[in-house]
């Protein structure tokens, strides 16, 4: 369980998030959607820590990840698995080497042990015989799955997506959508997808949240969201420019 | 005017408090490699990697620099003794200028021009791309696991490269003397011998030493601060380069009084 209570960050001059609340329950699927530059990545670095709020507060599973000190936040990170936006792959590494990063780093397994774990993580993200390759000889969405692998290699009990489908053909869309369906289903996983992709969010989301202007301004199922009279939520899913979001 | 005078003012006093800054976060990285520096190492590979990189990389580019520095040392020596000094003493002018100054400082120099570059550019692509804020998430210091290899790589090759340069100087000093100066094999190294002392070569290291740290804290430092994609990169090499070079001989110019008035002064 995640919860974010009044988390305030002011990033140069612009108030990017003015008070978010959100919570995220244990095992299921929270999409957070939100026209591009709302702050959705500002909101999940804070979550990790990779940013740090101004003001507010984050607790995960009870305890409260502001303001802690690198050591005990890095125990909290283990618990995260994280999907870049672009996947972040390390370029000088290849694909085998990618996902078993984290396992040579904090675990005591042996090489052998990593590379069957390795291979395990790929095929579950649906890669077979990758794992001698370099992620610049990646298509956008092999890389990504890379990057997927890479986040369920220590088993998280949360997974964070920025934006998984954004840059992806529909039918690789897809793909990662039943991907991130499956392994809710097959580790039980928490999930947190930050998106624009109105589609994606219908397919993966328990729960959708909209974040407008630094705020929260909707919390609800798919099917409440897609029979909200709220203007604001209905103009967003269905991408119209008329409404009171006004295109910039 | 006023205003012209005012925004004058609010420019230098921002410009003045961003370089206070500049220094005081370049100042945090350096005291965070030193804090990381043990389980740093402990990722012995990743140092050898940065060897490979920092040093056996850069030997061809410093071969051919020393070479031609103790060349040109051997001609200019032999224009400026003209009827002045007897050429027996060239030798020990070589010798000495190549271990004190010129070994060190142009390999600094080169190699920061080439390191300096290749980190900031593959730290600051790192940036941009999230690929330390995906360390970052996976629990693993980026300073540990970047900054301590580089730094510790850089320390103890630029010394290594600097014992090179001067051998290779001294060779290239020595064909000039032997083809167009007229001077014997012998009478070479007799007056390297004689002139030869200890405190000169580790002078000459201790500065390498430390140019080795300011080329990949530079590197380190602009890359880690780039942001806004492949712009960005750019920026943050021209910054490595351009201040690593400074900083080489600002405080080769400071190393040389401690050293020499305060350490070496026997
Ligand atoms: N490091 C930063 N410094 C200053 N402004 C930032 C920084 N990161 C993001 N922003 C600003 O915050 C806003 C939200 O950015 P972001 O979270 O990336 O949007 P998105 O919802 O598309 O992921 C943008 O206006 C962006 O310019
Ligand atoms: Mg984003």
């Amino acid at each position: 369980m995640i919860k974010i209570r009044d988390l305030k960050i002011k990033l140069g001059k612009k108030q990017v998030l003015d008070g978010v609340d959100l919570d995220i329950p244990t095992g299921k699927t929270v999409v957070v959607m939100g026209r591009s530059g709302t702050g959705k990545s500002v909101l999940f670095k804070n979550i990790i820590g990779l940013m740090h709020p101004d003001s507010g507060s984050i607790e995960v599973d009870g305890q409260e990840v502001v303001g802690l000190p690198e050591k005990q936040l890095n125990e909290v990170r283990k618990r995260f698995g994280v999907l870049f936006q672009s996947g972040a792959l390390f370029d000088s590494m290849t694909v085998g080497e990618n996902v078993g990063l984290p396992l040579r780093e904090h675990t005591k397994l042996s090489s052998a042990e990593i590379a069957k774990r390795v291979t395990e993580r790929l095929e579950w993200v649906g890669l077979q015989g990758v794992e001698a390759m370099k992620p610049a000889s990646l298509s956008g969405g092999m890389r990504k799955r890379v990057g997927l692998a890479r986040a369920i290699a220590m088993d998280p009990a949360y997974i964070l997506y920025d934006e998984p489908t954004t840059g992806l053909d529909p039918i690789m869309s897809d793909v990662i959508n039943r991907l991130i369906r499956s392994l809710q289903q097959r580790i039980g996983v928490t999930s947190i997808v930050v998106t624009h992709d109105m589609n994606s969010a219908y397919h993966v989301g328990d729960e959708l949240a909209m974040l407008h202007e630094g705020r929260v301004v909707f919390t609800g199922t798919p099917d409440e969201a897609r029979s909200t009279s709220d203007p604001m939520v209905h103009q967003f899913i269905e991408g119209s420019s008329e409404g009171p979001i006004k295109p910039l | 005017m006023m205003e012209l005078i005012e925004d004058g003012y609010e420019y230098l006093r921002d410009k003045t408090l961003d370089s206070i800054a500049e220094v005081g976060r370049i100042a945090m990285l350096v005291g965070d490699t030193f804090r990381k520096l043990g389980r740093g190492l402990r990722s012995f590979g990743l140092v050898v990697e940065q060897m490979d990189h920092i040093g056996v990389q850069s030997l061809m580019l410093v071969f051919i620099v020393s070479l031609f520095t103790g060349a040109v040392a051997a001609v200019q020596a032999g224009y400026q003794f003209a009827n002045v000094v007897p050429l027996k003493f060239i030798g020990s002018v070589i010798l000495r200028s190549v271990i004190i100054e010129l070994g060190p400082v142009l390999t600094a120099l080169i190699v920061g021009g080439r390191v300096g570059a290749s980190i900031a550019a593959e730290l600051g692509t790192m940036r941009v791309t999230e690929q330390i804020d995906a360390l970052d998430a996976m629990a693993i210091n980026p300073v540990r696991y970047l900054v301590v290899p580089r730094v510790v790589a850089a320390l103890v090759m630029l010394p290594v490269l600097t014992i090179m340069a001067n051998t290779i100087a001294i060779v290239g000093g020595w064909i000039v003397c032997l083809t167009t100066l007229d001077v014997s094999t012998h009478t070479y190294v007799t007056s390297m011998k004689t002139f030869f002392f200890m405190k000169d070569l580790w002078s000459g290291l201790i500065k390498a030493f430390f140019f080795g740290g300011i080329i990949a804290w530079m590197g380190c430092y602009y890359g880690f601060r780039t942001e806004g994609g492949a712009e960005g990169v750019g920026i943050a090499t021209t910054r490595a380069v351009v201040s690593s070079c400074v900083l080489v001989l600002i405080s080769d110019y400071v190393l040389a009084n401690v050293l020499f008035r305060f350490i070496f002064n026997s």
